[in-house]
């Protein structure tokens, strides 16, 4: 063998070897994984308390625009929440492939109507959007919020896999979990609930309806129903609570289908107190609130108030 | 016109109906921007259906099989008619998956791996291109017998089946994968850019929803080989394989356009044999072969001398240095009819196994709208279509679900996909009826009429949280959606492991009211098999495959349900 053959061969080997060996010792790691750190945020979006006005409005009337603005305009009006410049998110229920009669999802015309008061008081953006349980597309489709919202020039955003982020939110019994961003990088968040019956939670109004900010597995969330609801009601307290009870699901809730389980209500609730504005609008499916899990936890908690007309309530009859 | 521009005319017509093809294939897909008045259904706003409905061979199959021809199928004439007048055109104009071949042939093939003696070679006419009559003929006779395994090998069916449930969901499931990866690098301007260029991409030939297919591999290698053939021999499924081929050239028979050949022009050159498509024969010495032209004109095109020309009734003074052309296609008769009783002997090879009647599989849980198995398995061309176009990824190709005869035709599972309830969509694109479309009423049913079923539930009590774990849950019941709700809820007193007592709402099925949807399947929080679950029994479109006496009795099925 030639010598130059031999230092060659061999330097190469040598060369080979030590990046191998290279490559072990900095990959070298006794840990499992990495474990990547969760955004840590206090979903506030509450505005500052204001004695002048009410906790809770509810105005009745055929029309629901009507009755949406006689309601709002009780608590303070719209610019009294939203600010000029501002990003507004608004969270309907829009969980169900159901038409509007249906009464599953918000009735798109007060969808429309919030959206269009948000940018006539002046905010930059107004994004709706919602995690659905069936199909989005169907969904934000045959609510007819889609359609109702772009009309008026609102962004209507259906949830894709990469706009969750996961939020490390300590409470109770939600630690960490998936939320969709649009309810969290915002500066406004309205919630637009529709009054329904529940088989668990006795209703789904204004806290549960928070259940749709999340991802993840959330129907495991069941196993703690009334926890979890007010875990997140803490976690994620909104600008304004609006119920549409123009119509109410009375039975087969939340997702209903006959129209014989639909009440028809014509009225509109406004709080910046979300507890009391569920206890309110329990009252409309038939239920104490004092009878409600999820209602008597909340107000145990010290985030709202169940006895609602102490709380400050306004009812106007149209 | 200069053949030239014939030329370019034929490759503009390749090009235009190959990405047609796609196009349509892409938007069999409920898309995002659909709009809808309030209460108005669902229906898509393409005819996406029309390639797959100007399939002669599927058309053929299905009306042998059925005794009738479904809908949109009769555009099927607009292709075979020509054919029998001018020949076989679709294969050289107009069919995506030769066109597939024509330019992968270009590619790395055994024609491009070949200079002189051996591409002429490549492209003389062979004795397995044969093979295709007898492929044929099995298919039509076991279609006689309402055994359609055609779709198998349809070229139409076989292109649209692969892209769908193979290439666009790879695409997805890869595009996606590239943009995490660049996103983990952790450089976010270049993670939104990615970002943006997926979203750019997918808005053009993505569903919002990302699939996922059972069987993908089975139906990934299958056209992965189809492709992979040209390595080996040239166009080898346009020439050897491809039963709308062989149809096509049995049909082509009588047409009077043909090539006539001048010997006292040609120098022996060569090139017509260079650049032909079909192996047809087309240089001075061999007898042209009609039923293996493609009629791509490049023989005409390469001929320097231009001792070939494409012309109608072509007289041609026949010499024994060159022979006149030949009609007829090159199999024998015996052979023939053994084709076509191998192709009848399927049906009772099938038929007594087990999988059919004696011992179903009970996730067979077809789509909604389906007919019966019997004339099911008489439609299924295995187009894919349903499956691309559920929304909720919820038809997948069947694996042995239903027996090999049944093979990569639609099964629902649940687990990954429910049947949305108020969808209508797989029984829209369906080009033979296979899946009748129903209305939303016929579907969800109303006080009058009964709804479409094509299951039903069943609790694992062993799994369930309630009646196993002492821990509320409900979930199905939640997202049960007919109206009454077909699961119902019963308190009960249940002991948890510290010996205490708690009321837990347990969760049962009303059979008479389940429509076997598999909402609660897939929302149930057991997340690996869930504990509520779907299997076919009690489906609309089964006389016998039933639980309930009552329930059978309910006439289920569609009225236009169409003749079989």
């Amino acid at each position: 063998m030639k010598r130059r053959t031999f230092i060659k061969q061999t330097g190469k080997a040598a060369l080979l070897a030590s990046v191998a060996a290279g490559t072990g010792y900095l990959f070298h790691n006794r840990e499992v994984t990495a474990v990547k750190p969760s955004l840590v945020i206090r979903n506030n979006f509450e505005v500052s308390p204001d004695i002048a006005f009410p906790k809770l409005t509810l105005a009745r009337a055929e029309d629901p625009i009507v009755a949406l603005n006689q309601s709002l305009d009780a608590i303070g009006g719209i610019r009294r929440f939203v600010n000029k410049g501002e990003t507004v998110t608004v969270k309907p229920n829009i969980g169900w492939d159901r038409s509007p009669e249906q009464a599953a999802n918000t009735n798109p015309i007060l969808v429309a109507e919030m959206t269009r008061l948000c940018l006539e008081s002046g905010a930059a953006s107004v994004t709706v959007t919602d995690v659905s349980c069936n199909d989005p597309r169907r969904c934000f489709l045959r609510s007819g919020i889609k359609k109702a919202v772009e009309d008026v020039g609102g962004k209507v955003i259906l949830p894709s896999d990469e706009d969750y982020i996961k939020v490390r939110m300590s409470q109770k019994f939600l630690n960490e979990w998936l939320v969709l961003k649009h309810f969290v990088q915002t500066d406004k968040l309205i919630n637009m609930p529709i009054a329904k019956h529940h088989s668990l939670s006795e209703c789904t109004i204004g806290m549960k309806n928070l259940y749709g900010i999340l991802g993840g597995r959330r129907n495991q969330l069941h196993q703690e129903i009334d926890q979890s609801i007010v875990d997140l009601a803490i976690f994620s307290a909104p600008t304004l609570t609006v119920i549409d009870a123009t119509r109410v699901l009375l039975q087969g809730g939340p997702q209903g289908g006959s129209l014989d389980y639909v009440g028809i209500e014509n009225s509109v609730i406004c709080a910046t107190d979300q507890v009391a504005a569920d206890a309110r609008a329990s009252e409309f499916i038939g239920l104490k609130p004092e009878n409600v899990g999820h209602i008597v936890l909340a107000d145990k908690s010290g985030i709202g108030s169940l006895d609602y007309r102490q709380a400050g309530y306004k009812e106007i009859l149209g | 016109m200069n053949i030239k521009t014939v030329l370019n005319l034929r490759r503009a017509s390749q090009v235009l109906f190959f990405v047609t093809f796609l196009w349509l294939v892409i938007k069999t897909n409920f898309e995002v921007d659909f709009s809808l008045a309030a209460g108005q259904e669902i229906i898509l706003p393409y005819p996406v259906s029309i390639a797959l409905e100007l399939d002669p061979l599927a058309a053929l199959g299905t009306l042998l099989a059925t005794g009738s021809l479904y809908k949109g199928m009769i555009w099927s004439l607009l292709i075979l008619i020509p054919t029998i007048f001018f020949g076989r055109f679709f294969c050289g104009w107009v069919c995506p998956m030769g066109s597939l071949n024509h330019w992968l042939s270009e590619f790395r093939s055994e024609r491009s791996s070949h200079r002189g003696k051996g591409k002429i070679e490549s492209n003389r006419y062979k004795k397995f291109q044969r093979i295709k009559y007898y492929i044929l003929l099995l298919f039509l006779g076991s279609s006689l017998t309402g055994v359609l395994q055609l779709g198998l090998l349809d070229p139409l069916s076989l292109l649209a089946r692969s892209v769908g449930t193979v290439v666009l969901p790879m695409t997805h499931v890869f595009g996606a994968g590239i943009v995490s990866w660049i996103k983990n690098i952790g450089w976010p301007p270049l993670g939104d850019a990615a970002q943006y260029v997926f979203d750019f991409i997918a808005s053009f030939i993505l569903p919002y929803r990302m699939g996922h297919f059972q069987a993908i591999i089975s139906l990934a290698l299958f056209f992965v080989a189809v492709l992979w053939l040209n390595r080996l021999f040239t166009r080898f499924w346009c020439r050897a394989i491809c039963p709308l081929g062989a149809l096509l050239g049995i049909f082509s028979r009588f047409s009077f356009l043909g090539l006539k050949k001048t010997e006292s022009k040609c120098d022996h050159c060569q090139l017509c044999v260079i650049s032909c498509q079909g192996a047809d024969n087309p240089e001075i010495g061999e007898p042209w072969r009609k039923a293996e032209c493609h009629l791509c004109l490049n023989c005409q095109a390469a001929c320097p001398t231009g001792a070939l020309e494409f012309t109608f009734f072509p007289e041609q003074e026949a010499s024994r240095t060159n022979p006149a052309g030949t009609e007829k296609i090159d199999i024998t008769r015996r052979k023939a009819m053994t084709s076509i009783a191998a192709g009848i002997s399927l049906f009772p090879m099938f038929r007594a196994g087990d999988s059919f009647e004696a011992d179903i599989d009970p996730k067979l849980v077809r789509p909604p709208g389906s007919v019966d198995e019997d004339t099911f398995l008489a439609r299924c061309i295995r187009c894919g279509q349903c499956m691309r176009v559920c929304p909720n990824n919820a038809l997948h190709p069947t694996i042995f679900e239903a027996g090999l005869e049944g093979i990569w035709s639609p099964v629902l599972i649940s687990k990954i996909g429910y049947c949305e309830p108020t969808c209508t969509l797989c029984g829209q694109v369906c080009p033979t009826g296979a899946i009748v479309e129903l209305t939303q009423k016929q579907k969800v049913g109303d006080k009058e009429t009964p709804p479409n079923r094509i299951g039903t539930a069943f609790f694992d009590r062993g799994k369930c949280l309630p009646w196993a774990m002492a821990t509320p849950c409900i979930v199905c019941e939640e997202w049960c959606p007919t109206s009454p709700k077909a699961i119902y809820l019963k308190t009960e007193i249940v002991t948890n492991q510290s010996g205490k007592e708690i009321s837990v709402k347990c969760p049962y099925i009303d059979p008479q009211l389940c429509t076997g949807c598999g909402a609660c399947e897939f929302a149930c929080p057991v997340e690996d098999a869930s504990a509520v679950y779907i299997t076919s029994v009690g489906e609309s479109r089964s006389e016998k495959n039933q639980i309930l006496l009552k329930r059978h009795s309910i006439p289920n099925k569609p009225a236009n349900l169409p003749k079989s």
